[in-house]
């Protein structure tokens, strides 16, 4: 005669999920992050191959939208001239928090090559930045490795309501 | 007698230069050569002034004046069929002259044959559209007052076509200074944060390599590692930096482990 017996302690058996509320919600966060189509220069060409089915960024959850209204991540992929610099930030301040920024390739960390009078030197000279990812411009790998890494960064972040939105100043 | 040189630092100034050297010239030849480009230049020496004529790589260059530039392309295309203008813009002379050099570059497809027209203007002269006759003057006229700061009349839209509307100089004059002057360095952060802003976000950093070594917050010390954040400026041995073309290291040490600090952990 069989013997239904459940160790509810072990394998499983207890259909109870012990967590905090930070891990459920950085777990949300982190593995949906809806990136804003800012493809600016050639990186915004690496950056399309990233959400192309060969290397398919869909598998991280990361669907790049329209709108900044529906995107929390921004790419920054690209050079920044001073003529966009201030559409950037109304773009940047039109997404809702919580946010980050990955400033994609040499171009968008420093200038680059472009050392002159047209170039921001530097996107974090006008909104602020959570992840420097380097190259010229950086293989559709480097970018997901640089999702991973934010994936990481938010997974470690509180996720309560009363933290501080990023400032630049 | 010969002037006094000082010859004491000859390694660093060269104080040599050669006196019968002349900047190489594109050779030319004259227009009675083509006899296509000679009876062209004949039906525009029947009604306008043509200060100079020439042939350069197979292509006639004409200069006039400035004030015939409208009535001297229409002719060209209506009577003498260049009807392209494949590229318009100025060249400054302000230096050398004081003034623009403003080139037309036409072309003739049934002639096959390329045409350029040159007048000059000063610098605070005005130059007349030729809009009117070639649409693709708009944009090109744009962009010279854009780029030089002629002015063009007549033009339907005179507007900076690059730059920002509120841009202040002429970038491609001789006098503008590659990485900008001080309202281009400070232009983004004064229009979208204000000019108080200024002190907080600081000048910007021009040089790509460079590294801030008591900045432990952004860069981690190779060989002797420290906490992030940790306080370096005082009583640190100095590290001074020497490169291998102002005859500095010659050959790169390895770090040794054994003599390096490193930290597993630079976020603790």
């Amino acid at each position: 005669m069989a013997q239904h017996q459940v160790n509810y302690l072990k394998d499983g058996g207890l259909p109870v999920a012990l967590t905090t509320i930070d891990k459920v919600v950085n777990w949300g966060r982190s593995n949906s992050l809806w990136a804003l189509t800012y493809g600016l220069a050639c990186c915004g060409i690496e950056m399309m191959a990233s959400g192309a089915s060969r290397y398919d960024f869909d598998r991280f959850g990361t669907i790049f939208r329209a709108s900044p209204r529906q995107a929390e991540l921004m790419i920054v992929a690209g050079t920044l001239t001073k003529k966009h610099a201030e559409f950037i930030r109304r773009l940047y301040d039109q997404m809702t928090e919580p946010k980050w920024v990955i400033s994609m390739g040499s171009c968008a960390n420093t200038g680059g090559m472009f050392n002159t009078y047209a170039t921001v030197q530097g996107v974090d000279r006008v909104i602020p930045v959570d992840l420097y990812l380097p190259g010229c411009a950086p293989r559709p790998e480097t970018l997901q490795y640089a999702v991973m890494l934010l994936q990481q960064k938010i997974r470690k972040e509180s996720a309560n309501k009363s933290q501080k939105p990023k400032r630049l100043m | 007698m010969r002037a006094y040189t000082p010859k004491d630092d000859v390694q660093k100034k060269p104080y040599y230069t050669d006196r019968y050297w002349v900047a190489p010239q594109v050779a030319k030849s004259d227009v009675s050569e083509d006899a296509v480009f000679a009876a062209d230049l004949e039906a525009i020496k029947a009604k306008f002034e043509v200060l100079d004529a020439y042939i350069q790589v197979e292509q006639m260059v004409v200069v006039i004046h400035a004030a015939d530039n409208f009535s001297v392309l229409e002719m060209l295309k209506n009577e003498l069929e260049y009807t392209q203008l494949s590229e318009l813009s100025a060249i400054d002379w302000l230096a050398q002259e004081g003034k623009f050099e403003i080139f037309y570059q036409m072309l003739s497809m049934s002639k096959r044959k390329r045409l350029r027209v040159k007048c000059k203007i000063g610098e605070k002269e005005s130059i007349q559209s030729v809009e009117k006759l070639f649409r693709s003057a708009d944009w090109s006229e744009r962009e010279m007052y854009d780029m030089f700061g002629v002015v063009i009349n007549n033009h339907p839209f005179m507007k900076r076509i690059l730059m920002p509307d509120d841009w202040e100089g002429f970038p491609l004059r001789k006098t503008y200074p590659l990485q900008g002057d001080e309202f281009a360095q400070w232009y983004e952060v004064d229009k979208i944060f204000g000019k108080e802003a200024r002190e907080i976000i600081g000048p910007e950093n021009r040089d790509p390599a460079r590294v801030d070594r008591y900045d432990t917050e952004r860069f981690a010390r190779l060989g002797h590692e420290v906490p992030r954040g940790a306080d370096i400026s005082q009583g640190e041995p100095d590290t001074p930096l020497v490169y291998q073309e102002e005859g500095g290291v010659f050959m790169i040490d390895k770090f040794d482990a054994e003599k390096s600090v490193v930290i597993s952990d630079r976020d603790r």
